[in-house]
């Protein structure tokens, strides 16, 4: 689907929901919607029933976490239209805190999805039938998706053969976790002021050619 | 298969006749069966893999089913975060461990559309013969294991040495026959080896006598129809509301197949056709995966016939590694071979959803890159995921022995569940 029918669809629902969109994006050939929080169940509804749309099915619903932002969680909802053969994505923006409107009512695959989120990343969900974990262990603590969570996690199970049972040890590493900086100044920070950088630059901030 | 008995054990009630009097024949017994809950899985031969159901039984009808999954969580995800885009492929053969090479196709179509690169033609088409050799693959195992929870035990014997046949060319290309690591960002890691498209073409014409002997045994058997025959019915709007792909969505009677309809790779220039199933119960998914083979089977035929030659990866040295030989003179093909396996390709900022019709369903890659190395997140969209969740409504009502015919024909497999 081109650009510009894709452009021509996202202002159709900015129109169509109004005040509640905070922005339409067109990248990478993909459509964005960023609506706020509150009124994603009436977005999700309208965008489902709406002819012009006609947004059959919610494909996945997954979260991303930007612990530098105020709001640290995205969701991110995808759509699929099958009538209309168009995929599109709506987010919104939430923190620990904060619940999203469940879109269980709207949509029940959402079910084990909005589950997933808060499980990995303890985003919860508002008058879900049924928020329990889904992928972590049984009584597993912590939400280890959100990017301050370590790796390596904090626990480790193994079967102690004196209590003959599965016990639960911090985790003992023998040799540290190896994370290389890859960010080398050659071609990862091409964006960033070295010292010496002010010298290159003009007085309007541009750099020198 | 472990049973508790959650309630104490069933109470004899005295039945009473008209009037409330008890009947003139003596005080007949009636036993009442409280609902009880059964574990079912992890360790079960018709679980799949590591499922874990506690089902809610009246007698021997289902009343409630709530799949305990997780049993495999490896966080494939948060792994991928911690390894550069390259070092990411091989976790996606891990994923639907039956089907590797779709799995990677999706990851790497979704890097090409972040670097906004494309692969060269040949390497299209054989990435496109791959993924068909995967979804005979995948169906194969999935129709006779699903065979074997109803009761069939041949259709498994015959259908693995099939299996094995495949493993073979997947052995032949990549060196491994299941993990097979070869689609890479670009194109694939190496050309396919001499005489391999003959191989191929040979066993083209060799597989219908297997798909005939595999019908003859199940197709119109009594026994395969008694027990697949409208057991676990899914209407049009049940499975789109459900988030149902593949032949889950195909046999429900919706006409969607995403080669057709949002074609990637060469899967435009392909002739073939998408099955639809008439009535969304456990036998017309089998009857759609039976036709999907031999669609496959056209594809796989085009693609050997069409062939084209030409580089089989990306000549841009930023994304794909050097050949060897160029390395041994050239002291630029060293530093980009090194830079690669190394430091590995930025990619430039951005998001991207890529989903590809792998043999499950709809198996979508959500990728967030902030302009280094390594992706920022990766979200994995399984189909079986989302088709595991309808299990509930699927069986409830049905017979416990039931539930195993919907999860046969579900095509579920842990590993991408899990993840």
């Amino acid at each position: 689907m081109s650009e510009q029918a894709l452009k021509e669809l996202g202002d159709v629902i900015a129109a169509k929901i109004g005040g509640d969109v905070l922005k339409v994006e067109v990248k990478l050939g993909e459509l964005m919607v960023t609506v706020k929080r509150p009124a994603i169940l009436a977005v999700l509804t309208a965008l489902r029933d709406d002819p012009a749309t006609r947004f059959e099915q919610l494909t996945d619903i997954t979260a991303v976490d930007y612990p530098d932002r105020a709001e640290r969680f995205e969701v991110v909802y995808q759509l699929l239209s099958y009538t209309h053969n168009r995929r599109m994505r709506v987010k919104l923006a939430t923190d620990e805190d904060t619940p999203v409107p469940s879109a269980v009512a709207v949509f029940s695959a959402a079910n084990w999805f909005e589950r997933e989120a808060w499980d990995l990343f303890g985003v919860f969900f508002e008058n879900h039938p049924d928020l329990r974990r889904i992928l972590t262990d049984y009584g597993f603590e912590g939400h280890p998706f959100r990017k301050d969570f370590p790796l390596t996690g904090y626990v480790e199970a193994r079967y102690d053969e004196d209590q003959k049972r599965v016990i639960y040890e911090p985790v003992r590493l023998t040799q540290d976790f190896r994370a290389f900086d890859f960010l080398s100044p050659w071609e990862g920070m091409t964006n960033v002021m070295l010292p010496g950088d002010e010298k290159a630059a003009l007085q309007d901030g541009s750099k020198k050619p | 298969m472990s049973m508790t008995v959650s309630t104490e054990s069933a109470t004899g009630v005295v039945a009473t006749g008209p009037g409330g009097a008890i009947s003139a024949s003596g005080p007949e017994t009636k036993t009442q069966i409280k609902p009880y809950t059964m574990n079912f899985g992890p360790q079960h031969p018709a679980a799949h893999g590591v499922l874990r159901l506690v089902m809610e039984l009246n007698g021997e009808v289902v009343e409630r089913c709530d799949p305990h999954i997780g049993l495999l969580h490896r966080g494939t995800e948060k792994l991928i975060e911690y390894k550069t885009y390259i070092q990411a492929v091989p976790y996606f053969d891990r994923l639907d461990y039956v089907s590797p090479m779709c799995m990677e196709h999706a990851y790497v179509l979704g890097i090409e559309n972040l670097l906004q690169i494309k692969a060269p033609l040949r390497a299209q088409y054989i990435r496109v013969l791959f993924s068909e050799i995967t979804r005979i693959l995948n169906h194969i195992l999935s129709i006779t294991t699903g065979a074997l929870d109803v009761g069939a035990i041949t259709p498994a014997l015959w259908g693995f040495e099939e299996r094995e046949i495949l493993m073979e060319f997947y052995e032949r290309v990549s060196g491994a026959r299941l993990h097979a690591n070869y689609f890479r960002p670009g194109g694939v890691a190496w050309d396919i080896p001499d005489g391999l498209l003959d191989d191929i073409w040979a066993f083209t014409e060799r597989f219908p006598k297997f798909m005939d002997d595999l019908e003859s045994l199940l197709t119109e058997n009594r026994i395969f129809k008694q027990r697949t025959v409208d057991i676990g019915i899914v209407t049009k709007e049940q499975a789109l509301d459900w988030a149902f792909t593949g032949p889950m969505l195909r046999g429900s009677g919706v006409a969607w197949d995403l080669r057709k309809s949002q074609p990637y790779e060469v899967y435009d220039r392909m002739e073939f056709d998408v099955p639809v199933g008439l009535t969304g119960d456990c036998w017309a998914r089998y009857l759609v995966r039976m036709e999907e083979m031999k669609q496959s089977l056209r594809i796989i035929r085009q693609c050997c016939k069409e062939m084209p030659a030409g580089p089989y990866k990306i000549e841009d040295r930023k994304v794909s590694p050097p050949p060897r030989g160029e390395m041994k003179r050239s002291m630029e093909a060293l530093i980009h071979h090194f830079k690669l396996f190394t430091e590995g390709f930025h990619v430039p900022a951005g998001e991207t959803y890529t989903a590809i019709e792998a043999p499950k369903g709809e198996f979508g890659v959500y990728l967030v890159s902030d302009g280094t190395n390594k992706p920022y997140r990766c979200k994995i969209r399984a189909p079986g995921f989302a088709h595991l969740q309808g299990l509930d409504f699927m069986s409830k009502g049905h017979m416990l022995a039931d539930a195993v015919a919907n999860i046969a024909s579900m095509d579920i497999v842990f590993g991408e569940i899990d993840r």
